[in-house]
Order: C-alpha cells, then structure tokens, then sequence
C-alpha cells in the first residue's frame, strides 16, 4: 500500500511540476510582458520586470487611439450579450417543441443540426446577403451571424434536457389553462436553468473570443472587437510589446471570470455526448 | 383546443439558419462559378477550380488542410486518452491539474497565438534561450519552411487538449470499475486491461474527440492567420486562409470556390465518419 501512495505523490508531483512548465509559463509570461517597459519587454525574455508598470500599460492601452479599445469592449459586450440571448431563447423553443412533438419538421430539424454543426460557413456570400439587407459592416448584423451560428450546437443541448423535463408538467398546466406560450415561458424555460446557464456560459465565450466573425462582418475600427483590437495592435506597434501582452491579458480577464463562477457548467457543457457519444 | 407544443416555435431560428446559413451555403456554389468583384458578376464556368487545383500556393492550400487536421486529431487522441487516464486515477493534485490544462480552451485563440509566435521567436523567444542554455539548438519554429504547419498543429492541440482530456475523463468514469475488476481477477495485466477493456469502451469518447477536432482542425483559420498567416510564403497556408486571402485580394468568386472546396472536404470526411462512428459505437 505504501509504494502505491509514493507513486501516488511521485507522478503527482511530477505531473505538477511539467503542467506548471507547459500550461502556466505562457501565462506567466503574458503578465510579466504586460507589467515591463516597452525596451525591457522587447527583449522577449522571461524574466521579473525591473520596474512594475502593468497599470501604467492598460492605462496606455485603454486610452490610446481615443479609448479603442474601451469602445472595443463595449462592442465586445453587446454583441455577445444580445446574440446570445436571441440563440438561447430561438434554440430553446426548437429544442422543446422537437423533443415533445413528433412531426416531419423533426428531419428537417436533424439535418439543418448536422449542417450547421460541420459544414464551414461561406464567407463572401454571406457578406452578399447582409450587403442585400443593409446589415454589412453594423454591429446588429454581426449579432444575428453569432447567433445563427451557435444555433445548431444549443438546440442539441436543450433537445437533450428538455426530455428530462416529465411531460406531465405541461398536461397538469394546460388542465390549468395555460396556453402555449405561457407554457413554454413560463413553465418549461425556467425548468430550463441549469442548461440554459451551460449554454450561455459556452456561447458567451465562443462569441468573445471570435475572430473570423468580426474580421469578415464587421471590418475597420470604428466598430471593432476585442479580438480585433488585438489583431490591429500586433500590425501597427511591433516594437510595443508590453502594450501588446496588456491588451492580451485584459481579454483574458473575462473568460478567467467565468471559468472561475460557472466551471462545473462549463465542463458539463463541453462534455455533453462524450458518454452517450 | 391550441396545439401546445406549435410549429411556428421553430420559425424564428429556422429563418436566422435560411437567411445567414443555407442560403450563402447555396448561393456559394453558384457563386463559386463566377468571376465575382463588388460590382459584377461573370459565368465562368469551372474556371476557378480549374485555377484552385493548378496554382501551387493553393495545391499546397488544399494539402495542408488535411495535414493539419489528421495531426491535430491523431495528438488530440493520445494525449487526451493519456492525460485522461493519469488524471482519473487518484493523483495528488488533480483537480489542480485539470483546472490548468483545461483552461487554455476558454482563452482568445489571438491572444494564444500571439503570445506562442513570441514565445517561439527563433533569435530571442523563451523557447529557444532555454534549449541553447540545455546546449540544443531550436529550430525556427515559425519561420522554417518544413515545420511551420507542424508548430501550429502543436500551439493548437496545446490550446485543445482540455476539451479532449475531459470527454476522456467523462467516459472513463462511466466505464463500470466490475469489469476492471473482473478482468484483474481473471489475471489480466494493466496493459491487457488497457488494450482489450479500457480502449474499446471509450470508443465513443474517442469518436466525439476526432469529430470535434476534425471540425476544428479542417476549418482552422484564426490560429494560423495569428502566427504565420500562411507563411512563410505559403507553406503553411490551408483552405480557410486562402479564402480570406483571395477575399482581401477582391477575388471573390475564387475565395467562394475555396469556400466549396472547404465544403466538399469537410463533408466527404465527416459525413461517413460520423456514420461509421456511429455504428461502431452501437456495436460495442
């Protein structure tokens, strides 16, 4: 017994020490860049900052070029706020009128599902439409693209929770007189809690983090995302890497947020068809 | 008596899917036959296909997709399955462990590849001052021809393994410890217990592991664009780069038929994939 609890602490530690290497190094780095002098920084190394300056930089950060980066943020928040209210509200209503009704819509479904799951958005064409409904290059077009696409992968994980869901509800509240949308609103969508705080989690994350959205849909700066921020930061100021690393680390705050408050969610979320596969 | 569970439910998310996604998926494939600026479109036959399977920047394209994705799912695999397996067994600081090599998944793949191409730099990075203090020469991660693709296909699975490790995790936990035990009992060594029980039922974690990364892998565009943007020259260019490429370039209707391109591929891969996974998961 004793030798399995020594290999115990031994590949633990072990294990400890490489993942602190692989996974925490480039962290660690990310902050002591952001905290150097624009000459300390451009040295690349890995070392403790000499001076610490890491608020003077997101200050630097946040205020150059007439607070892009702030209205960045801005822009950041109500495109994922918004576009993934309407995916979890649209998704939700699929999810649990597929999964309580049996109907030749329920193919359709399915296929619309694999589709959007796989097959890889066109780029130009999509631009053609939003030119042809006048939503090219506005922030409301850029929230109806994110939310589109994260339909397919939401409506999956509501069709899922919903048939846990005893239909029995919904017979004891029409016996009470509820109609349909009563029903669904206010019976069944907060029945839906624990998925939909997955789902919003999940989405909120992938529609901050994307970059491809933005660069195609939503291109100059006047608008920009976070993500292009920090994009256009890279091209414009090579020598200024401790600005770079600054605004690298300021968008990683808030998916660190997350993951700290919804970590079960977000692995449930994740894991979803692992087992059943 | 209404009907409870109505139809017109799913018309809102079914007009956001046909205006924003199946109608530019169609119009791609009539676009894609076109020469196509802002202003005006010309037929041209299969003239940009012709043109995508003939220039050897985009030959290359089309490689380096498949590349990029085999690499990226078959490391996704074995190292998920393997960290997997060391952190559901009892480990001192586990749930450390698997906070640290999942949270990578959450952060900006930008910020990742940003912070990994000067991490790499070959004269001044991180990476290559602790091998030569070791003695060893590094290569030039990023900018060597012949391992640029690679070194990305790395950064990526670096930045995915989370995902991989705890579907991994997931399925080994729902494998019934009787049978592990059993197996033991009928003198099984851990290597057989791996190779004939372990292994076979987590096939359908394996199965959600390479469908995923394939999705990922085929259609990668952000990382790539973030380290090397196809460089250098275009070595490390794949199918989703060449698309914004010939866009930014006003190539439209070419960057549609990379678009088409992407499409075939990605569907003649994952469609009998996703069937013959299916069937193998039912069989076992």
């Amino acid at each position: 017994m004793k030798a399995i609890a020594a290999r115990r602490w031994i590949v633990g530690l072990l294990a400890i020490v490489v993942s602190a290497i692989v996974f925490l190094v480039p962290f660690a780095f990310i902050i002591l860049t952001a905290a150097k002098s624009a000459p300390e920084a451009s040295q690349l190394q890995f070392s403790w900052p000499t001076e610490w300056m890491l608020w003077e930089n997101i200050a630097t950060v946040l205020s150059t070029r007439n607070g892009l980066v702030i209205r960045a943020f801005v822009n950041s928040a109500v495109l994922t706020v918004v576009s993934v209210a309407v995916t979890v509200v649209l998704a939700a209503m699929v999810g649990y009128v597929v999964q309580r009704r049996h109907s030749r819509w329920n193919q359709v479904v399915n296929v619309f599902i694999l589709a959007g799951l796989i097959v890889p958005p066109a780029v130009v064409p999509t631009i053609w439409v939003l030119q042809g409904l006048g939503l090219f290059k506005t922030l409301p077009g850029l929230i109806l693209i994110e939310a589109t696409f994260g339909l397919a992968f939401c409506i999956l994980l509501f069709r899922a929770f919903v048939a846990t869901i005893p239909r029995e509800l919904d017979e004891a509240a029409m016996l009470d007189g509820a109609g349909p949308i009563r029903l669904f609103f206010q019976v069944i969508l907060p029945l839906l809690r624990p998925v939909v705080v997955t789902v919003i989690v999940i989405q909120s994350v992938a529609v901050f983090n994307d970059f491809a959205g933005p660069l195609y849909f939503l291109p100059g700066d006047d608008n920009a995302t976070v993500q292009l921020t920090l994009y256009n930061f890279q091209s414009q100021s090579v020598n200024q890497y401790n600005l770079l690393f600054a605004d690298i680390l300021l968008i990683t705050i808030p998916p660190l947020v997350l993951y700290i408050f919804f970590n079960r969610q977000i692995v449930a979320g994740m894991t979803s068809g692992a087992v059943k596969g | 008596m209404p009907n409870f569970y109505p139809s017109w439910f799913l018309i809102p998310a079914g007009v956001l899917f046909l205006v924003f996604f199946a109608i530019p998926t169609f119009a791609s494939f009539y676009f894609s036959l076109t020469r196509w600026t802002l202003f005006d479109v010309e037929f041209i036959g299969f003239d940009n296909f012709v043109q995508f399977f003939a220039e050897e920047q985009l030959v290359t394209s089309f490689v380096n997709t498949f590349i990029y994705g085999a690499v990226t799912s078959v490391a996704k695999v074995v190292f998920g399955m393997a960290l997997g397996l060391l952190l559901s067994s009892q480990l001192v600081g586990r749930g450390y462990l698997r906070s640290v090599i999942f949270f990578p998944v959450l952060v900006s793949t930008i910020g990742i590849g940003l912070t990994f191409k000067v991490l790499l730099d070959p004269f001044d990075g991180v990476v290559n001052a602790t091998l030569s203090v070791l003695g060893i020469e590094g290569p030039g991660w990023l900018i060597d021809p012949s391992i640029a693709l690679l070194t990305v296909a790395a950064i990526d699975v670096w930045k995915g393994i989370g995902i991989a490790t705890l579907i991994y995790i997931a399925g080994i936990v729902a494998i019934p410890q009787e049978y592990v035990e059993a197996a033991r009992v009928d003198g099984a060594g851990s290597w057989a217990i791996f190779r004939s029980l372990t292994f076979p039922l987590l096939w359908p974690a394996t199965g959600t592991v390479i469908i995923l990364s394939l999705i990922g892998g085929l259609r990668s565009f952000d990382l790539i664009w973030a380290t090397t943007r196809g460089g250098p020259g275009f070595t490390s260019d794949v199918i989703g780069s060449v698309i914004y490429k010939q866009y930014q370039a006003g190539f439209y209707g070419l960057s549609t038929a990379g678009n088409v391109v992407l499409f075939v591929v990605v569907s003649a891969i994952m469609i009998p994939l996703y069937i013959f996974i299916n069937r193998r998961s039912v069989e076992s």
